[in-house]
């Protein structure tokens, strides 16, 4: 089995900027960035639902662009600036996805939710979707097994100022 | 006076959830907090020959291995391991007990270490060594062990005769496979250990309650040693409903090492706990030349492990649901060496239904008969199983709104007759059936001077909708603005509530929320009728009700006294009560609520890709009290049938009785692509028999004849009649 304590053992200093505050951690280097978040920096609104990218749950902004977190080891983002659910609001106010999404009852359960949310943001910076068909497609890679979708999709419309 | 009720109110928990605030049960931090990562069984059956964990104790970081052989005390008798819900025959599974392998995936080890990190990669260095022996794993192999449950269903007249000389017969088996919940959230429990030695368990559970009776039992504890306390939980679907094998790891853990402690469950070791039982359907229909039942048989034959009989009613539904003077039922189990399965949203009605529904299909077209047609033929205004009449049944309405709403009429019957372009389009329509039940729940309303209650109960909101329903009767009752109510659900500590589950507990919260409120209502009076001049003097309480913060005469609003006026009055700052709701026994009706589920599929010719384009969903289902969850409800349900209908299957490899798509990319769920447009329709059903106010539940009906009506649908498109569920495209390939 050779030294298995040693192959444990060896940590890494990270820099990450999570919603506007900077952080310095010790990881060991397979720490992937959604457990960084959860786990050492207690920022539990990003979900873990599947580990394997699967899912979508663990959606955050990396540098404004959306990314699964748990497809990319903390390391990796050294230097990065991360936005995670509890960063979308300002000073207390809703940012426009997340009331809408509260208008819309564009959740149940909420688990998926702010995988969904910060999708959703990184959706309206890409600018691709025109149509409802093109919000569908954009938005599969964050399931919710609640069923929420069609409201998901009436809740983004609002947020793009669509009727 | 029903300002809330009935309305399209928002979620009270909804800035919690769109803000990342709401905490699930592996988010709950504690102070030096362990983790622990589960080993799995890699056999179906057999046992532990030899289990060596040295080389995961080597590892820093890692404070023990747990094993059946080094565990803490667990209880030796099956009552103690009996949950709630748990299945009355058989012996419940106990996760470390002893060295029996029961099922591929069952848990055999807990590594916990310092972080999550270290527990996982550790895990992977406990060796395992077995004595595998025979087994089985295949229900339609198996099928001639099949064993007919207890309680058989009583057989009306002859359905064999009737059979055997119907005008129209049709019989066929439907196929349902395994199907697993799914939740979006991973099982997890974190365990916080106080210095005192006592408890408080954050777990991902239906029922508070019940995890906290069970864990008193297998632990033997005092009711004071645990809590159970689960506020947020990410989807559950029934697979929270008995407490599940990491809530008992990470309870062993926390004892072992006296810490707290956290077990996540991976999405594949999620696979090893309770899931919807493939079941074979049997369905013989008999008709007459016009069109009337005259004979129905259904046989269900599922799947249960080897250890727990898990029976659900999939045979009921027929036996209730149309008008047929022969009818025999009977359901059977096959016993595999598989974990016992569970409920599973609309457990036994979303197998049973599609089956009878796909099969009334198949005897409209023999019949030459409208499918709609079919049903209303058929209609019974009695439950035909205990030929009882219905508290209300608005199912007629449903057909006749959903139709119309679809544009049923423009359907030309023949098979592929129907195109857009390069598709063939199927239009095809089902019934939904569930119960309306209702379950003993007591409420706890403190109203403070200032005008503020909190509303406290051990029930939980699994995504349902639960806590706004709550505030809302609670609002109304109480006279008070909804922003005004706080309301805490899911802490076994409060008052009690059942799981949550067979969707009874809209009106079963809700009601005993109406009795809570009305001994809160009697004490303002008691107070208010004190005050000198006091409109209210000698007011009965029936003649008073709470409204805009005030005690006031019904039928004269302006005979009225502040909440505030009264309780200053009487030196009160608070009123606190709390009142248990039973509902009264009602042999003389059935409870039902009902569906109309009519779908459009678009069938790619050249390549057989299958899209639902269109479901309308008309549910009768009492009154609605909030039409904007209650619409999501609906919805789900529906996008839950076109799963079941086109995606969902748990993939067994019968050799090594090993789950092969344990995992949400190989196992499918519908994504967002997949679901168009589904219009809800709720028809008004006034009940004035079920409860005070008229609530039936709406979690299990949503799902219920919609895979049927996809199935139909796709027959409708192709002339291909798939009864393997789920219809993927490569069945419809030859």
């Amino acid at each position: 089995m050779g030294d298995v304590t040693h192959q444990i053992s060896e940590r890494i200093p990270i820099h990450l900027v999570v919603n506007g505050v900077s952080h310095t951690l010790d990881l060991v280097p397979w720490t992937t960035l959604l457990d960084a978040l959860r786990d050492h920096l207690a920022l539990s609104g990003t979900k873990k639902g599947c580990d394997h990218g699967q899912c979508g749950a663990c959606t955050v902004l990396v540098d404004g662009r959306r990314i699964n977190s748990c497809l990319t080891l903390a390391v990796m983002n050294d230097g990065a600036k991360i936005t995670t659910i509890e960063g979308l609001a300002n000073d207390g106010a809703l940012h426009p996805l997340q009331q809408a999404f509260i208008d819309h009852d564009a959740f149940q359960c909420g688990y998926c939710t702010p995988g969904q949310i910060c999708s959703a943001a990184g959706l309206l910076v890409e600018g691709r979707a025109k149509d409802t068909d093109e919000i569908r497609e954009l938005m599969s890679g964050n399931l919710c097994r609640c069923g929420a979708y069609p409201n998901i999709v009436a809740a983004i419309q609002q947020a793009m100022g669509q009727p | 006076m029903n300002a809330y009720v009935g309305t399209p109110t928002s979620r009270v928990d909804g800035r919690a959830k769109v803000t990342g605030a709401a905490k699930y049960a592996g988010e709950f931090p504690a102070d030096g907090l362990l983790h622990g990562f589960v080993v799995e069984a890699s056999i179906p059956c057999g046992r532990i020959a030899r289990l060596d964990t040295s080389t995961a104790l080597q590892v820093e970081g890692v404070l023990d291995v747990l094993t059946h052989a080094n565990r803490p005390p667990l209880a030796d008798k099956d009552d103690s391991w009996k949950d709630e819900v748990a299945p009355e025959e058989g012996s419940p599974f106990r996760p470390l007990y002893d060295d029996t392998i029961k099922f591929n995936g069952q848990p055999i080890a807990l590594v916990v270490a310092e972080d999550w990190e270290t527990a996982k990669f550790a895990a992977t260095l406990v060796r395992v060594e077995y004595e595998q022996h025979g087994f089985a794993t295949d229900l339609e192999g198996e099928r001639s062990n099949a064993a007919e449950k207890d309680k058989p269903h009583k057989p009306r007249g002859d359905a064999v005769a009737a059979l055997a000389g119907a005008y129209v017969r049709h019989e066929a088996d439907y196929v349902i496979p395994t199907e697993h919940h799914n939740p979006m959230e991973l099982y997890a429990t974190t365990a916080v250990w106080d210095s005192n030695g006592k408890l408080t368990i954050y777990d991902k559970t239906q029922g508070v309650q019940n995890v906290h009776k069970f864990l008193c039992g297998v632990f033997d504890k005092k009711p004071d040693d645990i809590r159970v306390v689960s506020p947020y939980v990410g989807g559950a679907f029934g697979s929270g409903l008995r407490p599940q094998y990491q809530v008992v790891l990470a309870t062993l853990g926390a004892l072992a090492l006296k810490r707290s402690i956290r077990v996540v469950l991976t999405r594949q070791q999620m696979y090893g706990l309770g899931y919807r039982p493939m079941t074979i359907e049997r369905v013989a229909l008999g008709a007459k030349s016009d069109g009337t039942l005259d004979a129905v048989t259904h046989e269900a034959i599922a799947v249960t492990s080897r250890y727990e009989d898990f029976a659900r009613n999939d045979t009921g539904w027929a036996e209730q649901l149309y008008k047929s003077p022969n009818s025999r039922f009977a359901h059977k189990l096959v016993h595999l060496d598989v974990s016992t399965p569970c409920d599973m949203r609309a457990p036994g009605a979303a197998s049973g239904v599609c089956a009878l529904e796909c099969a009334m299909d198949e005897l409209a077209v023999a019949l030459k008969l409208d499918p709609v047609e079919l049903r209303l033929k058929c209609y019974s205004d009695r439950d035909q199983s205990e030929n009882l009449p219905y508290t209300s049944k608005q199912l007629r309405e449903c057909y006749a709104r959903g139709a119309d709403a679809f544009g049923w009429s423009r359907r030309n019957p023949v098979p592929r007759s129907m195109r857009d372009g390069k598709e063939l389009v199927g239009w095809g329509m089902a019934t939904g059936v569930w119960e309306a039940l209702q379950m003993p729940v007591a409420v706890r309303i403190a109203l403070t001077s200032n005008g503020h209650a909190e509303v406290s109960c051990a029930a939980s909101d699994i995504g349902t909708g639960t806590y706004t329903i709550v505030a809302q009767v609670a609002a109304d009752a109480l006279g008070l603005p909804i922003e005004n109510i706080s309301v805490r659900l899911a802490d076994s500590t409060l008052p009690q509530a059942p799981v949550e589950g067979g969707s009874w507990m809209a009106a079963s919260s809700a009601h005993a929320v109406l009795v809570a409120a009305e001994e809160v209502r009697k004490e303002v009076l008691g107070l208010a009728g004190k005050i000198p001049g006091s409109p209210l003097a000698g007011a009965e309480l029936v003649d008073t009700v709470l409204t805009d913060g005030s005690i006031a005469n019904a039928s004269d609003n302006s005979r009225a006294v502040s909440i505030a006026d009264a309780m200053r009055h009487g030196g009160v700052e608070r009123i606190e009560k709390e009142k248990l709701n039973q509902f009264g026994e009602d042999k003389k009706h059935a409870r039902n609520t009902h569906s109309a589920v009519f779908a459009e599929v678009k069938v790619d010719e050249e390549l057989d890709v299958i899209r639902v384009t269109r479901v309308v969903s008309a549910v009768a289902a009492g009154r609605i009290l909030n039409t904007k969850t209650g619409r999501s409800q609906i919805m789900g349900g529906v996008v839950w049938g076109i799963g079941m209908a086109l995606q969902e299957e748990t993939v067994m490899d019968h050799r090594f009785g090993r789950i092969m798509n344990a995992n949400i990319a190989e196992y499918h769920i519908p994504v967002n692509a997949d679901v168009h447009d589904i219009d809800v329709i709720f028809v008004d059903e006034p009940d004035a028999h079920i409860n005070a106010l008229g609530i039936k539940g709406l979690g299990e009906i949503g799902i219920v004849g919609v895979p049927a009506a996809i199935a139909n649908a796709v027959y409708h498109a192709t002339g291909k009649r798939i009864r393997r569920f789920p219809i993927t495209l490569d069945k419809l390939l030859d």
